[in-house]
């Protein structure tokens, strides 16, 4: 079933009917949960999609594109921010402000693709992080505009008269970005584009050769990847309804690389598992006293050293496994 | 003025050199951005204090004993966690000292607790010794001697001795290194002990100016970082040249610019400086091939 024939093949956004089916199902249950779990799962669902989107964002970048960027959180800060000081500030409505917040990100992601023209591995994780931390500095001592280190209260989104507030309106509108940035992504991957992203990652000397524009290509990674950061970090800000700049430390920008890691780099479906798993096991193990850091740091090292492909890597041993059945 | 900001900012880049050092042979020899480092320095002070107060040791017996302490736990990180990595990505291996770090950092936090605690040193920060028309605190001298005096001994360790020189083949070419006869496994670990202890004595020293908690390596540590990428990640001396124009520079910009802004200042000068050279300052720079 997996051998492919031609090239259509290749590049079909589902690889068969059945696929297509437990897509559909997927779909079903993704609308009917709110009325069937209670409201802070439903909150914790629509972090989840936040950072699924995010995540793929940061795989496009790294995964596909091959270049590193430890400073996301920075994104997802200008993101947040920019939307937020557009509703409460030049009273934008938010069906506008949330899609500019977005190019507001890309757009800076589109400059920090610069250096990466001339730099590389540990290099560019260090310019790259030096980005976050200062994104995090301008945004606590510019108080006029960002409220400073005492954060902000993103106003809810509404569109029209109908204001998207509590759990589930909050659920919908995330889950219903999440798809529509998924798909996306997957189609992107598709494409010339992605094609493109590829061949630098796997060498970019290789990939000029064969007429790869690098500096389009890279840069462009850069800025569609900050354009996922962030619409993620916007509708973290009107879902969780108080950014401050501490929400967007170093440690988120670790945390979303762990996701894409654990998760399996190069792969949609790994940054979805990947940011599931990272969602929500702080909260699984905020029941244990002391120690949920300690488990947190097991987990991420017994998966990276049992499945370096993460689990999106596991996932395909265990549909070999049945699929190739008695033997 | 000048001249003052130069040399306090010497001094706090002098421990950033020790970490960067710490930092570049770990890079050198295993490939892996070692994230775990400043935690590993922050639980060796941690032992240091232990020491120190409940068990009442003189101030040398327990410095020598953090150190043995972070020679152990380096290697066995090693040991333990990397080495049986089986066919290791480099994002995967960073991973792995992210988890060592959480791991550390919350264990820390269990043991000694989150709240800030001062670190007893026989070195006082207020009497100053004056060196001409500058001032230095003790602690800043006392940091000023060691970590020279170390970095000397280290380089020195690095250039002329037979095992320098095995760790200096490793990171050019593992598996030749192998075959001429150094026990690469064995001396990657020690070259992680030896970065543990390196951190370490950066970690007691600082510790007294910055007081003690588990957040205390945190910023040391990206400083270290960026010093060692300013430096170049595959040189030695690129770690500690980057180390001390980093604590000039950050000192000079918190003196004369704004002292809020004093990192994002740094970070944005080494950014301007790798992409004029995109190894560092001293870096060599390879070109690949297809």
């Amino acid at each position: 079933m997996d051998v492919r024939t031609d090239y259509l093949q290749e590049i079909r956004l589902f690889r068969s009917t059945a696929a297509r089916r437990w897509f559909a199902l997927l779909l079903v249950v993704l609308v009917v949960i709110p009325a069937v779990v209670d409201s802070y799962l439903v909150y914790l669902l629509a972090l989840a999609a936040v950072y699924i989107i995010t995540a793929i964002g940061l795989n496009l970048l790294i995964g596909y594109t091959g270049q590193i960027s430890l400073g996301h959180a920075g994104f997802m800060a200008i993101g947040a921010y920019a939307s937020s000081l557009l509703m409460l500030k030049l009273h934008f409505p938010f069906a506008l402000a949330f899609p500019v917040a977005g190019l507001i990100a890309a757009l800076f992601g589109f400059l920090l693709g610069f250096p990466a023209l001339r730099l590389t591995g540990p290099y560019l994780a260090i310019a790259t992080l030096g980005f976050g931390i200062a994104v995090a500095q301008i945004l606590v001592k510019w108080e006029s505009l960002s409220g400073g280190s005492m954060g902000i209260h993103p106003p809810k989104p509404s569109f029209g008269r109908l204001v998207l507030s509590g759990e589930t309106h909050l659920y919908y509108l995330t889950i219903m970005m999440m798809l529509l940035m998924t798909t996306g992504a997957a189609n992107l991957m598709r494409s010339k584009i992605g094609r493109a992203f590829i061949a630098v990652r796997d060498s970019d000397i290789a990939a000029t050769a064969m007429g790869v524009d690098l500096t389009l290509y890279k840069t462009l990674a850069f800025a569609i990847s900050a354009f996922y950061a962030g619409i993620g970090g916007s509708l973290m800000a009107h879902l969780v309804g108080f950014i401050s700049p501490e929400s967007f430390n170093l440690l988120v920008s670790i945390q979303l690389l762990s996701m894409i890691v654990i998760g399996g780099l190069a792969s949609i479906l790994g940054s979805i598992l990947g940011a599931i798993l990272l969602t929500a096991l702080p909260y699984l193990l905020s029941g244990i006293k002391n120690l949920p850091m300690v488990i947190y740091g097991a987990c991420l090292i017994l998966v990276v050293m049992f499945e370096p492909h993460g689990l999106r890597g596991r996932w395909t041993k265990i549909r070999l496994y049945w699929r190739l059945w008695p033997f | 003025m000048f001249v003052q900001l130069i040399v306090s900012g010497l001094a706090t880049g002098s421990l950033y050199a020790l970490l960067a050092l710490g930092l570049v042979i770990i890079y050198r020899t295993s490939n892996v951005l070692n994230f775990a480092q400043g935690e590993i320095a922050m639980v060796s002070t941690f032992v240091a204090f232990t020491f120190l107060e409940t068990l009442h040791i003189p101030y040398l017996g327990a410095f020598l004993l953090a150190i043995v302490t972070s020679f152990l736990l380096g290697a066995a990180i090693e040991i333990a966690l990397l080495r049986p990595a089986r066919h290791p990505t480099p994002l995967g291996l960073i991973i792995i000292t992210l988890g060592v770090q959480q791991i550390l950092y919350g264990a820390a936090g269990w043991v000694w607790g989150y709240d800030t605690k001062v670190f007893p040193s026989p070195l006082s920060d207020t009497k100053i010794h004056r060196l001409g028309s500058v001032v230095l605190s003790e602690v800043n001298l006392w940091i000023l001697t060691a970590s020279i005096i170390l970095m000397v001994a280290f380089l020195v360790f690095f250039r002329y001795t037979r095992l320098g020189v095995a760790m200096r083949a490793i990171s050019q070419n593992p598996t030749t290194a192998r075959l001429m006869g150094a026990r690469t496994p064995w001396i990657v670990s020690l070259t992680w002990a030896i970065a543990s202890v390196l951190g370490a004595v950066a970690g007691i020293l600082i510790a007294p100016v910055t007081f003690l908690d588990p957040n205390m390596m945190l910023n040391p540590l990206l400083k270290a970082f960026a010093a060692a990428t300013l430096g170049g990640m595959n040189s030695l001396a690129g770690a500690v040249v980057g180390g001390g124009s980093l604590g000039i520079l950050e000192n000079l910009v918190g003196g004369y610019l704004t002292p809020e802004l004093k990192d994002s200042v740094a970070f944005f000068v080494i950014v301007l400086v790798l992409c004029l050279r995109p190894s560092g300052l001293m870096g060599r720079h390879y070109r690949r091939r297809v």
